[in-house]
């Protein structure tokens, strides 16, 4: 049996939650006040994901970066692998939000997009 | 002299909100003045996610937000100057402004809303010993600087203060190859949200040191290294807790002021404890036509109170443009106490006011399992239990029209924090 110790996000009061894993089951969650608790514990000792944002260099726009994000939560162990693959990116502009800016980032099946406008500058 | 129905100082998510609803409610012609290159403010560096929820029901990143309200601004065809910067405004409402190809700038207007935003309190305002070195950034100049124009100011960091800047901003130097070596909180609580606890500081294994603070700032052109100690319940460092971090760079979030330079040369009557205007329920300031929204006014945690705030603040300088002040009716205080450090507004006209009326208040402390009340001189007419209040979550109460209208004697109106 294994203990996970968390703290709930699901508002300011922050419980303190005990998660009791035995292999890749949950046995029980304890210290959490309400629902959204014992939800999120479950989640994030199962399949904990995050939205990952960033921003990439942009050549030919009238600002030299564009922000960007992942269209949706991957898994919190492949953020360093996503970052890294950002590196190196550079897309044109014009860019318009939701542009792909790098797709199935990191093995993930997950798109990388764009969520600012650049324009092309004009000279 | 230019002539303009409402002109609203600053185009960040305050001024975009204000300027479609005054637009929306009647106003005719609307300027929108931004001293940046582009409109959106704030939010343009904010490349995280978050935001909009309560308004869209979705999860968006800065910049995407600050885009819906762009294009509800250009579908409204409200006009904007960009590289402007506001320097002045009078009583009788001339706003003196400039940019490099009009030069100064000469505009008459019939209302104008303050949306200026808010600073970040600067190392002059900590007053923390040491050298002067190079290295030492406000948490948002950090931010600006990797997600905006790409540079990382440092390779090994320490923050100073855990806002919600200050954390994510630990995540993103982590993520852009910085080495985050501790965040120090001055108080024994954090004031950033618990979602960017875990998620910026628990994720990367970044130690939060609650009531510490920097005692001394080491290197003569870059930073070298600073010093923690732990503070007592005075917030006063003890001397033999020093413990030294090498470092070549120290964030700071440390907490924002808003920015009323304008207003306070204008004669706009200000809050000692928000450093913002005292505004009555139709967010107006004691000067007739000026109203005040968003940073400038009190400092939120979540925009999409910023935007519901500017969208009154839209509306009733429009309702003021078209139907001038509205009269009669008696101004009623609203008294923080006990625990509640401020309200906004600051009053309110049972006569004047909308059917409902939202005001928003921080507390000053954590307070568990207590109860938010509102009074009507005596009479208790909320009490709402809360699991948890903290002040860097942001309160909120609705007052009915009909329910102060039923108090003609009505003197003041209380809101505190109650332990049953």
């Amino acid at each position: 049996m294994e203990k996970r110790e968390l703290v709930c996000i699901g508002c300011p009061l922050g419980c303190p939650l005990t998660v009791e894993i035995e292999g890749t089951e949950v046995v029980s969650v304890t210290g959490n006040t309400c629902k959204r608790g014992d939800v999120y514990a479950r989640k994030e000792v199962t399949n904990p994901t995050r939205i990952v944002t960033s921003s990439v260099k942009v050549e030919g726009g009238v600002l030299a970066a564009v922000s960007v994000k992942t269209k949706e939560d991957i898994p919190k162990g492949k953020i360093f692998e996503c970052v890294t693959a950002l590196k190196d990116v550079c897309v044109k502009a014009p860019v318009a939000i939701g542009d792909v800016v790098l797709a199935d980032v990191a093995g993930t099946g997950v798109d990388v997009i764009a969520t600012k406008n650049v324009i092309a500058s004009t000279s | 002299m230019l002539n303009y129905d409402i002109v609203i100082v600053g185009g960040g998510p305050a001024g975009l909100a204000a300027a479609v609803s005054a637009k929306r409610n009647g106003a005719e012609s609307i300027l929108v003045l931004e001293r940046d290159k582009e409109l959106g403010g704030i939010l343009n560096q904010c490349i995280h996610n978050g935001f909009g929820l309560h308004t869209f029901k979705e999860e968006l990143t800065g910049p995407e937000y600050a885009q819906r309200f762009i294009d509800q601004l250009l579908e409204e065809n409200i006009e904007y100057k960009l590289n402007t910067m506001v320097l002045d405004i009078s009583k009788e409402k001339v706003v003196t402004a400039m940019n490099r190809s009009e030069g100064i700038l000469e505009i008459q207007a019939k209302a104008v809303i303050l949306a200026m935003g808010c600073r970040e309190r600067s190392r002059g305002a900590l007053n923390i010993p040491g050298y002067r070195p190079a290295g030492v950034f406000s948490a948002g100049t950090a931010q600006r600087l990797v997600n905006m124009e790409g540079y990382l100011p440092g390779r090994e960091v320490v923050i100073l203060g855990s806002g919600d800047i200050g954390l994510i901003m630990a995540r993103r130097m982590t993520l852009e190859g910085a080495k985050v070596k501790v965040v120090a909180e001055l108080l024994p609580y954090s004031g950033g949200l618990k979602r960017n606890i875990v998620q910026c500081l628990d994720d990367f294994g970044i130690p939060l040191k609650l009531s510490h603070t920097v005692v001394d700032i080491k290197g003569k052109e870059r930073v070298e290294g600073i010093t923690l100690a732990q503070v007592d319940e005075n917030r006063r460092p003890i001397p033999g807790t020093e413990e030294f971090y090498e470092c070549d760079t120290l964030l700071l979030s440390c907490g924002l002021i808003p920015e009323n330079e304008l207003s306070r040369e204008l004669g706009v009557e200000m809050s000692p404890v928000t450093s913002g205007p005292l505004v009555n329920e139709s967010l107006e300031t004691n000067v007739e036509g000026v109203f005040a929204c968003g940073n400038v006014l009190h400092v939120h945690d979540l925009v999409d109170f910023v935007s519901q705030e500017a969208q009154a603040a839209g509306k009733n300088a429009a309702e003021y443009v078209l139907n001038g002040k509205k009269e009669g009716g008696k101004d009623i205080p609203i008294i923080a106490t006990q625990g509640a450090r401020y309200t906004v507004p600051k009053t309110v006209n049972p006569q004047r006011m909308d059917e409902k009326h939202v005001v928003r208040f921080r507390v000053g402390d954590v307070y568990k399992n207590c109860y938010v009340s509102v009074y009507l001189d005596d009479e208790r007419i909320i009490h709402r239990k809360r699991p948890v209040v903290a002040p860097g979550e942001m309160e909120q109460i609705e007052l009915k029209k009909e329910q102060l209208e039923a108090y003609p004697d009505l003197k003041e109106i209380t809101v505190k924090i109650e332990t049953e």
